[in-house]
């Protein structure tokens, strides 16, 4: 049992890890705080169960085309709204948070809410580790984890774009006279952080319900883990995922399933209350929040 | 040969800086009728009304109520997510006022009002160092996980609700309460931003540091202003809970937090006429939509981004523009 809860555990802070890198890239990238990244993962997970299941496409495919959607859609919504209300934090909150709501009441308006889907054929196993079952799927998002971990820390360390990404990040004005085009960069970081929620969410829909309100569901635990890890560093989600997702499967299990969510709600609150600047927040990013 | 549209302002609007200029009807009218307008409105349009259009109309007030509290704690340089959180601490305390102790509306109403407000600011008051996004993202969170309390401890009736709340005493009362609250928080708020105390208010929302370096303490400013502004939301809370006889889980949904903001933005925001506006645009609107159930809130969401984008101003500021100036196309030598 207990063994059983700390690999589910793990597991678990893999999950909130993914969901939370891409809110976490386009906000360390750009500072936009998107918040209809909730929105995008729910939509990529609905085209992708469209294209598989409606469309009778081959699973590899559909969830390339929902991911490069997606990502598509991210940089539209850079280039089409976020563009001209840049630097203004309350309208760059609430056009992100109406393109959300608009994406999310929408998949609620048609209905689609709890239904069955066919889960691609990887996930029909199950192995057994130190005493408990664990199913193909939750290993599958465990390596995957793993590899974008790894992967973006290769791209944003060793690509010239990547390390443009960062410049960006670190000081706006340096990296312009650099000759490096803060739009362009900031569409990319803002579609590559939609990838990153289509992703994810490709990969962690197949182990429960998708539902509509799994936006706001989605995004709450984003913050969580980013505002915890301290907003745009990468270090900080990792053991803000790890944090959390251990929490959240130990009151799972010893308290009960209606406090899991109270717990990410406390925990943002707490941290923003004690340390604004989260556990690996810089302190240029701690004069911006007080 | 280019032209270009030159705006000049009318005379008047130009001299009603000193009042003393004003000499005749017509002049008078011309600045009185916008203020008279919605006094007129809000007073004499309701008991014409049918009684299904009179509950929008109370809705509509207590979502104008909202939408100017949200447009205070904006002025004030703090952009809630979370209107729903005032909402409903009043409409809770009230109906715990009126089920548990016994209280009368008219009791109730005020009490849930102070209580939820001073409950609304405690809460708050940690996090009032923060600014911008992360001000906003707190107050998304906490109506989120009070919903979440309420449902896993299962106080207040839980997931049911409290139902049989005392009805107001009389139609007249429950439409005309909130409606001369609003007409006077309207014309309040606006005379209290225009005094030193709402430039403090404004100063912190441009620049938080140098009304530090002024000397004045912002936080102590800022929750004098979460208060207010938690209080009027508090009250329209409070007296939802005894028009619709309910109090429960609904009361912290989104809804109560989109609306408002969807009325400040599509209004204008930073004039509370403007807050005004949007409720009595969009609480009609969505009244008529009800026919189409869900899809109401995608076009809130849709109203929202392309106010933003396309008139930040707000209608309210585009009609005030329309009424004090004249436009022309001139050319350009």
């Amino acid at each position: 049992m207990f063994i059983g809860t700390i690999i589910y555990a793990v597991i678990n802070s893999f999950i909130l890890i993914m969901l939370a890198m891409g809110f976490n890239l386009t906000f360390g990238i750009s500072g936009v705080a998107n918040f209809a990244y909730g929105a995008l993962y729910v939509l990529s997970a609905y085209t992708s169960w469209i294209l598989l299941n409606l469309l009778k496409m081959p699973y590899l495919l559909s969830v390339m085309i929902s991911i490069l959607l997606t990502a598509l859609l991210g940089g539209l919504i850079y280039r089409l709204v976020l563009v001209r209300v840049r630097g203004q934090a309350l309208s760059e909150v609430i056009a992100t948070f109406g393109i959300g709501l608009a994406i999310v009441e929408l998949f609620s308006y048609f209905g689609l809410v709890g239904f069955e889907y066919t889960l691609p054929v990887f996930i029909d196993h199950s192995f057994l580790i130190a005493g408990t079952y664990v199913d193909a799927q939750r290993l599958f998002i465990v390596g995957i984890g793993l590899v974008l971990v790894l992967g973006l820390w290769l791209f944003t360390h060793h690509t010239s774009i990547g390390l443009a990404f960062r410049g960006i990040a670190q000081d706006e004005r340096t990296a312009l006279t650099f000759g490096i085009d803060s739009d362009r960069i900031a569409t990319l970081s803002m579609s590559l952080g939609a990838g990153l929620a289509a992703i994810a969410a490709t990969i962690i829909f197949p182990l429960g319900s998708i539902a509509p309100a799994e936006g706001y569901d989605v995004l709450i635990k984003a913050l969580a883990v980013c505002i915890i890890g301290g907003l745009g560093s990468s270090g900080g989600v990792i053991v803000a995922g790890f944090v959390i997702g251990f929490a959240e499967r130990f009151t799972d299990t010893y308290i009960g399933s209606h406090w899991t969510m109270i717990i990410s709600l406390m925990a943002i609150l707490l941290v923003l209350v004690i340390k604004p600047s989260g556990l690996f927040g810089k302190q240029k990013e701690l004069e911006e929040r007080i | 040969m280019k032209k270009r549209k030159e705006r000049i302002d009318r005379g008047i609007k130009a001299r009603s800086g000193d009042v003393f200029t004003l000499c005749s009807w017509r002049e008078m009218l011309y600045l009185a009728l916008p203020r008279l307008l919605p006094i007129i409105v809000f007073l004499l349009l309701p008991p014409l009304l049918s009684v299904y259009w009179q509950k929008v109309f109370i809705s509509l007030a207590v979502f104008a109520l909202l939408a100017i509290s949200w447009d205070l704690l904006a002025q004030s340089g703090m952009i809630s997510l979370g209107q729903a959180l005032f909402f409903g601490m009043g409409a809770y305390l009230s109906g715990i006022a009126d089920h548990y102790f016994g209280l009368t509306p008219l009791v109730a109403i005020p009490l849930a009002s102070i209580l939820g407000g001073a409950a609304s600011t405690l809460l708050l008051l940690p996090v009032l160092r923060l600014r911008g996004i992360y001000f906003s993202m707190v107050t998304l969170v906490i109506p989120l996980m009070l919903v979440r309390i309420i449902e896993a401890t299962r106080i207040f009736g839980g997931t049911e609700g409290l139902t049989g709340m005392t009805p107001l005493p009389s139609k007249w009362v429950e439409l005309y309460l909130v409606i001369i609250v609003l007409l006077c928080l309207l014309f309040g708020f606006r005379r209290m931003m225009a005094s030193d105390y709402g430039l403090v208010l404004k100063g912190i929302c441009d620049n938080d540091r140098s009304v530090t370096n002024a000397g004045i303490n912002i936080y102590w400013f800022k929750a004098q202003a979460l208060f207010l502004a938690s209080t009027v939301g508090a009250f329209s809370g409070a007296c939802m809970t005894h028009v619709y006889l309910f109090t429960g889980m609904p009361v912290f949904a989104l809804d109560y937090s989109i609306l408002p903001i969807a009325a400040a933005v599509v209004g204008g925001p930073g004039s509370f006429a403007g807050a005004t506006l949007g409720a009595a645009i969009l609480v009609p609107l969505s009244e008529l939509l009800r026919g189409i159930g869900g899809l109401r809130i995608v076009f809130y969401g849709i109203f929202l981004v392309v106010f933003i984008v396309a008139l930040p101003e707000g209608i309210f500021h585009y009609i005030q523009r329309k009424y004090h100036q004249f436009e022309r196309w001139v050319e350009v030598e």
